[in-house]
């Protein structure tokens, strides 16, 4: 795996910085009622999309859950189309017609956020299984929610990744509450990384805040992915800093505690302290990223409020290819 | 005299055409070949069954392992994987053994690869063709003998054809595999003996169109799948009487074909379908309302459905022939239509 270097620190704290702007400004933008329908936002975790998608270029595949945005970005999705689809304006990255829940851009290798919880896991098969038929040495990556740990596809997909060794790679983003129930309630296994063995796969629980940590498991993994000896399975311990969706009291949160010690750690500030110490970032170097990442927000929203809605005509294409 | 062919070898026929036209085509289901990694037969390069009923014999010898994939028992994982395939550029051909079994994977169909090209604005593509088998009749009782092709039918973004014979059965399984959206291409099990005339070559037969199997002035009657055979005994029947019937195949359930059905209708004034779906929110009800809504002026008497009833299908030989639209029903059905044309 290769060593983290200037270049793809500077990449990752970009990407960390895009994430956690475009999801504050979404937060507050939902606010105010010009977002329509339901939004799902990823502050807060970070350190998972971007250090897996760090390994991965436009050839690899991605499939993503109900909390999509940071996939999508961390992924090279375009940030003024984003907006705008989120908005349901024509510019948007599906044409104002997916939103929030399916946005996704296939020629990115992001084969789409997910509506269906548990959705993404056998979609990441068939994407494993093509790289697998036509020998590539491309990789696809499911994310998915501790909630979807429960859900029936994940077992049926684990299991034919395994059999047929694809290379595939399941990265679980545990951040503790599927909807409002908690993880611990939910399921039978502790770790929902204890359930690789079952499958006789690989599997590990990894600090979900720490980006060094899961940036090394993912590349050992897509490593192994890539070299042909299979799926695994990768537990990221994280915290969502908003609800479920937008518009959720959050009463199930924890306001002191454990709990509440883990949700206060920005997997943001430790990346920036880490990069600066080991001489990856400069101090300045940092701080003009990050002011980057807010013009470029800014500039997104810009693009999605000056943006038409679709025309009428849209409704009815797109239905059927040719 | 042109070749004739049991259905089931027309339908491995085209599956065998189809993959040695284009290498992308995979198949893949519960023991389509059978006995993966079994040894005596990996030694002979045999298939343990090629499918449950026999269809896919053959392909896995022809073809390897690797384009013939045997799955778990697991259906919502390889309908799904089916779906992430055809989205990144192959063309798979799942096979769902038994179209009951599709509430195991109808999220892979209902919410993600119908929708995938709309919802990602445009971009993707599902070239994904999914055999199934449908149809009572072969005392395979409640869980293995439905027809749920409408069902498949009600989703936007989804083909749903249904040959009734062997020619049809190996143009249409080619042209669905070569389309490049979800076909659900739905066999009756119990036509898989039936023998036709079947050319060798590849050749297509349109997704979309019905054909006029038999002309008539005077009642029209819609089949879908084996109905067909009800329909042309009714015809001979009333034949006797003097009664033209049109008969209708309609071969393609979603999109159906409004143009040869309501031209037929315009002519005879009387319509039947004949659908072996349970008989609220299928497909002959969408077909009367379509024709009542832009035929009626044409129309001399109430359309008429023939389904099978609100019932599950029943296993005791006589009860799943009560259960099945016959041509006794049929006559029946026709007689209150033409009541007219007697007098």
């Amino acid at each position: 795996m290769e060593k983290l270097n200037k270049e793809r620190a500077a990449w990752i704290y970009k990407k960390m910085n895009d994430i956690r702007n475009f999801e504050n400004e979404v937060h507050e933008i939902f606010a105010t009622g010009s977002i329509p329908g339901f939004v799902h936002l990823y502050a807060g975790e970070e350190a998972v999309a971007v250090g897996v998608c760090a390994h991965l270029t436009d050839n690899d595949y991605i499939t993503s859950t109900h909390r999509g945005h940071g996939h999508c970005i961390a992924k090279g999705c375009d940030l003024n189309q984003m907006m705008a689809e989120i908005y349901g304006k024509e510019t948007g990255l599906c044409k104002g017609k997916g939103g929030s829940m399916h946005i996704a851009d296939i020629d990115k290798g992001m084969l789409g956020a997910n509506g269906m919880v548990g959705g993404g896991f056998p979609i990441a098969i068939g994407a494993g299984l093509r790289n697998q038929y036509l020998k590539t040495k491309d990789v696809a990556v499911c994310f998915f929610g501790d909630g979807a740990a429960n859900e029936g596809t994940f077992h049926e997909s684990i299991n034919m990744a395994s059999i047929w060794k694809l290379p595939v790679v399941f990265v679980n983003e545990n951040n503790s509450f599927g909807e409002a129930t908690p993880q611990w309630y939910a399921s039978g296994s502790k770790r929902i990384a204890d359930r690789g063995p079952a499958y006789g796969i690989p599997s590990e629980t990894v600090d979900g805040k720490d980006l060094m940590a899961v940036y090394e498991a993912a590349g050992k993994a897509i490593e192994r992915a890539r070299n042909g000896e299979g799926p695994t399975l990768i537990e990221c311990l994280t915290y969502r800093n908003y609800g479920h969706f937008e518009g959720d009291e959050q009463k199930y949160k924890a306001s002191s505690g454990d709990e509440n010690t883990f949700a206060k750690r920005d997997c943001i500030k430790e990346f920036r302290q880490y990069a600066v110490d080991k001489k990856l970032l400069s101090a300045a170097g940092a701080n003009k990223i990050e002011k980057s990442s807010t013009e470029d927000i800014e500039h997104a929203i810009k693009f999605a409020e000056e943006s038409e809605v679709p025309k009428p005509e849209t409704l009815y294409q797109d239905v059927f290819a040719d | 005299m042109a070749r004739r062919i049991a259905f089931m070898k027309a339908i491995n026929e085209a599956l065998d055409q189809a993959m040695a036209k284009d290498d992308k085509v995979i198949l893949l289901g519960e023991d389509i070949a059978g006995g993966a990694k079994v040894k005596q037969l990996e030694k002979e390069n045999e298939d343990a069954w090629g499918g449950v009923f026999g269809v896919t014999k053959g392909l896995m010898p022809k073809y390897g392992r690797k384009r013939v994939i045997d799955t778990p028992i697991s259906e919502m994982g390889y309908m799904g994987a089916a779906v992430g395939a055809a989205a990144t550029g192959l063309r798979p051909v799942p096979e769902l053994m038994f179209n009951d079994f599709i509430g195991f994977s109808l999220d892979t169909i209902l919410a993600q690869g119908s929708k995938m090209r709309y919802m990602f604005g445009g971009k993707a593509r599902i070239p994904m063709t999914v055999r199934t088998t449908h149809g009572a009749g072969a005392s395979a009782a409640a869980q293995h003998s439905g027809s749920y092709y409408g069902l498949f039918g009600s989703i936007p973004g989804v083909k749903v054809v249904v040959p009734s014979n062997p020619y049809d059965a190996k143009g249409l399984l080619l042209s669905a595999i070569e389309d490049d959206n979800i076909v659900v291409f739905s066999e009756d099990k119990t036509l898989y003996g039936l023998k036709g005339e079947v050319p060798e070559d590849y050749y297509k037969v349109e997704i979309g169109k019905a054909k006029i199997k038999r002309e008539g002035k005077d009642l029209t009657i819609v089949t879908i799948g084996k109905m067909l055979y009800v329909a042309l005994d009714v015809a001979d029947q009333l034949a006797k009487d003097g009664i033209e019937t049109e008969v209708i195949d309609l071969l393609t359930v979603a999109p159906w074909d409004q143009e040869t059905v309501i031209e037929s209708v315009k002519k005879t004034g009387r319509l039947i379908v004949i659908d072996e779906a349970h008989p609220h929110n299928n497909t002959a009800k969408d077909i009367a309302a379509v024709v009542g809504d832009k035929a009626f002026d044409y129309l001399d008497g109430p359309i008429k459905t023939v389904c099978a009833p609100n019932t599950p299908v029943p296993f005791a030989t006589n009860l799943e022939q009560l259960y099945l639209p016959s041509p006794k029903r049929v006559l029946e059905t026709a007689a209150e239509l033409i009541d007219d044309l007697k007098k």
